[in-house]
């Protein structure tokens, strides 16, 4: 994880962030998010009810702003000679986006306290800390239904972007990503403790909150117990 | 996934890695009975693993009887991968995290108990070489001859 001791400056902060600020790029921007693969323009363009140019336009723009990346794909099946050129594909960037105002270093203080944790063993404290705070959260949360509906709905508000596979539940999106690839033990154990927690707050009965890592998504899953 | 930062694979060289850990208790004691359990289906899942080239074992199957240090609690693994990515995705990205996750409940944490290290593709390190670079790790910090998955380093430009 990237903790340079130096805070970026104000413009290169505003750089990204204020790509998103025109109404029109930043739906196109959300639009080609929740798709979760890769976007062709002409598909973008359908979706916000744009001509095709002034998609493109729009969507190089959150390229050049770091928010997008660009891949190429034939998308007609046809390929050889003749095939036309392969389409732009336009899916979110990997790059990690953040406005601290005034300046923070969250990431920091956060490596420090991980490694501290881990130096001393007190991986149990960690769990315990994180579990009774996610059956707070998940207290103050609890609502009308308690099932894998609930669940999913907290995963979201959280920010893990879940999705729902049957009786099962797993997110494309670890919050503590970039902190998870210094110490995945450390922080992946914090996350199972924080979200069973969750669970257990939001009266979430009959559910199994695991670890089930994978690529490119985040380490817990949640199912009904079978 | 594994970071970005580590170098990827390199055809003349193999990445060797050992970690040593002190057990809370002897390996045949109820408090340990978690790991032991663990410990076939983790190591078939090594095996199995894209990147896998070997790991240290007695006729048992594993390498809990080795005893590289006169403390008969530490206990040792020793294993060769094609690169680091593929290593890392064993270590972080499989069942094999959830072992990492609790390995509090049978294991305490040493000072230097990781160390990673290239050797020219298709040799194996010895338990020996191995407890010489943990050493140099704990006395000279990451370098090109013992590193960390957080400070690697990438594979010697001429072969070792």
């Amino acid at each position: 994880m990237s903790v340079e001791p130096a805070v970026p400056d104000l413009a290169e902060q505003m750089a990204s962030i204020a790509a998103l600020a025109e109404p029109l790029r930043r739906a196109l921007y959300l639009h080609v998010v929740a798709q979760h693969r890769p976007v062709s323009r002409a598909e973008a363009a359908a979706a916000q009810g744009v001509p095709r140019t002034v998609a493109a336009f729009h969507l190089d723009k959150l390229v050049e702003a770091g928010l997008l990346q660009v891949s190429h794909a034939r998308t007609t099946g046809r390929s050889g000679p003749g095939a036309g050129r392969p389409a732009v594909l336009y899916s979110r960037a990997e790059r990690h986006h953040e406005l601290s105002i005034p300046a923070r270093a969250y990431g920091l203080a956060a490596r420090l306290l991980a490694d501290a944790v881990d130096e001393a063993g007190a991986d149990r404290a960690l769990h315990a800390v994180a579990e009774r705070e996610g059956e707070r959260q998940g207290r103050e949360e609890a609502g009308a239904g308690a099932g894998i509906d609930a669940v999913a709905a907290a995963l979201e508000r959280r920010g893990y972007e879940p999705v729902r596979e049957g009786g099962r539940v797993w997110s494309r999106n670890c919050p503590f990503h970039e902190l998870s690839r210094d110490n995945p033990p450390i922080v992946c154990g914090m996350n199972l403790a924080l979200l069973t927690g969750v669970v257990r707050g939001l009266g979430a009965s009959g559910l199994q909150v695991r670890m089930e890592p994978a690529p490119g998504r985040c380490c817990v899953s949640i199912s009904n117990m079978d | 996934m594994a970071p970005h930062s580590l170098p990827p694979a390199d055809p003349r060289h193999h990445v060797a890695q050992v970690n040593i850990a002190r057990a809370l208790a002897p390996i045949d004691a109820p408090a340990l009975r978690g790991f032991v359990e663990g410990l076939a289906p983790i190591n078939a899942l090594a095996d199995r693993s894209p990147g896998f080239v070997w790991r240290l074992q007695t006729e048992a199957g594993d390498a809990t009887a080795i005893r590289p240090y006169e403390d008969e609690r530490v206990m040792v693994n020793l294993s060769v991968w094609r690169s680091l990515p593929e290593l890392w995705d064993f270590v972080y990205a499989t069942e094999h995290l959830d072992v990492m996750r609790r390995r509090r409940e049978w294991f305490e944490r040493m000072e230097t108990y990781l160390a990673l290290w290239w050797v020219p593709a298709g040799t194996l390190p010895t338990v020996e070489e191995a407890k010489d670079r943990l050493e140099r790790l704990q006395r000279g910090g990451p370098g090109p001859q013992a590193f960390t998955f957080r400070n690697p380093w990438a594979p010697p430009v001429a072969a070792v």
